[in-house]
């Protein structure tokens, strides 16, 4: 009997045992799935964490780090990993650009808006937006300049956006690799306060390019000393941007290296806009606005001058 | 066969009688069929399909996809807010428009190499390439577009700056001037911005609404190139 007993289904609730037929027995709920979004677009991160936040973040950039490490958790290989570098809206984007154009002294531009949230969204287009600028605008710039030539035939210069691609896109993304590494560097000497993800480092430079879309516009002027003032300018805000978020990060270093890099830091940036200016843009020679009866005195005047 | 053994499940309540009691009163007979055949009606009606474009003669396969490209041309040229080109995308349009566009553009051979505007494959890189750019932004932003239908739908809106390629080479031919320059600056410009519009109207409802800006600008900056291009053809 205990073998018949044994060997009989045992029924477990079903819809005629309900509970409320049947109090005694146990029963498990099972619901759906919960809407959950994993993350509100309408929310910046770190909210909570926004009034520890200064210039020096003592263990926050370490926890900020772990928890931008634990963020990206799908593998490298899916699409998933990288649609975590583009999650910003619209207005986050803004603020960065604001944040790039004004610096502030004091305020380090990572911790204030990129906050563990680095995208790449900005540095890419801001990028591309440049390199087509600087092209388009020199080959305007030149145009203008050549108008009354007669042996001028224009040429669109196709070729120069390749290498304005070429110089850009290798500003952007080899310099903060080698940043990035010098800081590793150092870090592993001294014990730094404030570290930087490579992401972060790209982010920074990516905004801090912002500021040449207006210059390149404005260097169609073919004023000499119009596109020297908008070089200073555009150098001033970009180099103080780059050097205040990296101070933080060298400072308790060995003083000769720290100033070493922010200068290096810096005279790279200018490197960088100079030799835009130098070979995109033609130099604004005076006497070509001079009324000429004939072309060759014009000529032989201007190549006297150079 | 006893009673049903379900009854025994609950030992405690006292019921007046055990459930499915009256099955045992049920005999089967053999009237009830319990087996037969599963005919599926829809084969002999899909092997009549295939064979059918199969057999069907090239003029009409090619007119059926000649007609379905000129729809979406169509589409393209008075944009309303339609699913057309994102449902049934094809990338012929595309290929048709792209090839017009750098066969028109491309630099002589007469010229010199250094500068002058692009070759036929620069202009094929520029276009396939910003376009599949354009895509990958916005599946990664969170688009919720297919790779190609967003590919279609970027490569029909050319429609309108090819037309303006075209008449920008028959203004050329008449004689050069400031007139002949603004004739053109204004026919790209209006071609560009209808480009915007037709490709907005049929983008921007795939994308979050917090980052529609983030997904059209290089739209923009994508058409405002193509039209630099064709702006600064000169002719040799």
């Amino acid at each position: 009997m205990a073998a018949v007993d044994d060997l009989q289904f045992e029924e477990f609730g079903d819809a005629a045992t309900s509970p409320a037929a049947n109090p005694g027995a146990t029963t498990i709920h099972i619901e759906g799935p919960s809407e959950s979004p994993t993350h509100q677009p309408g929310l910046p991160r770190g909210s909570g964490g926004e009034e520890d936040d200064e210039l020096l973040g003592n263990d926050d950039s370490d926890k900020t780090e772990l928890l931008a490490g634990q963020k990206k958790s799908s593998p490298f290989w899916t699409f998933e990993y990288y649609q975590t570098f583009f999650d910003v809206d619209t207005y986050q984007v803004f603020d960065r650009i604001k944040g790039s154009l004004l610096p502030i002294p004091g305020k380090n531009f990572v911790r204030l808006y990129i906050r563990s949230n680095p995208d790449l969204y900005g540095p890419f287009w801001i990028c591309a937006t440049l390199v087509f600028a600087i092209a388009i605008s020199g080959n305007l710039s030149n145009f203008l300049i050549h108008l009354g030539e007669k042996t001028y035939h224009y040429v669109p210069e196709f070729r120069k956006v390749s290498i304005a691609a070429t110089i850009i896109y290798a500003y952007a993304w080899l310099v903060p690799l080698a940043l990035w590494g010098f800081l590793m560097w150092r870090n592993s000497k001294v014990m730094n306060i404030v570290s930087y993800s490579f992401l972060e480092i790209v982010c920074v430079y990516g905004y801090s390019l912002f500021i040449y879309i207006p210059t390149a516009v404005l260097w169609v002027i073919p004023q000499k000393a119009v596109r020297w003032i908008l070089v200073m300018i555009a150098l001033g805000i970009s180099g103080s941007v780059l050097a205040m978020t990296f101070w933080p990060a060298v400072r308790e270093d060995n003083r000769r290296i720290a100033l070493a890099t922010i200068v290096t830091i810096v005279l790279l940036h200018t490197l960088l806009s100079v030799g835009c200016l130098a070979y995109f843009f033609d130099a604004p020679e005076m006497d070509h606005h001079l009324p000429a009866t004939t072309a060759a005195p014009n000529q032989t005047a201007a190549a006297a001058k150079n | 066969m006893a009673k049903a053994a379900e009854s025994s499940g609950d030992p405690g309540t006292t019921t007046p009688r055990p459930l499915f009691a009256g099955l045992s009163d049920i005999s089967i007979s053999q009237d009830i069929p319990v087996e037969g055949e599963i005919t599926i009606p829809m084969r002999s009606q899909i092997q009549e399909f295939d064979s059918s474009t199969l057999n069907e003669s090239v003029q009409n396969t090619i007119m059926r996809d000649l007609k379905a490209v000129g729809k979406k041309f169509m589409h393209v040229l008075y944009p309303r807010k339609s699913n057309t080109l994102l449902r049934d995308w094809d990338l012929w349009g595309p290929l048709i428009l792209c090839v017009t566009l750098a066969l028109m553009l491309q630099r002589s051979s007469v010229d010199s190499e250094k500068d002058g505007g692009p070759q036929f494959a620069e202009v094929f890189v520029i276009v396939w390439f910003g376009a599949v750019t354009i895509t990958l932004n916005s599946k990664l932003l969170g688009g919720n577009i297919s790779f190609f239908q967003s590919l279609c739908v970027l490569g029909y809106c050319i429609l309108p700056l090819t037309v303006a390629m075209l008449v920008c080479r028959l203004v050329l031919l008449a004689e050069p001037g400031p007139v002949n320059f603004m004739v053109r600056l204004f026919v790209v410009i209006v071609m560009f911005a209808w480009s915007i519009v037709a490709s907005t109207a049929f983008l921007a409802d795939s994308q979050p609404p917090n980052r529609k800006a983030l997904a059209i600008y290089p739209v923009f900056l994508f058409y405002f190139v193509i039209s630099w291009m064709i702006l600064t053809f000169t002719p040799q």
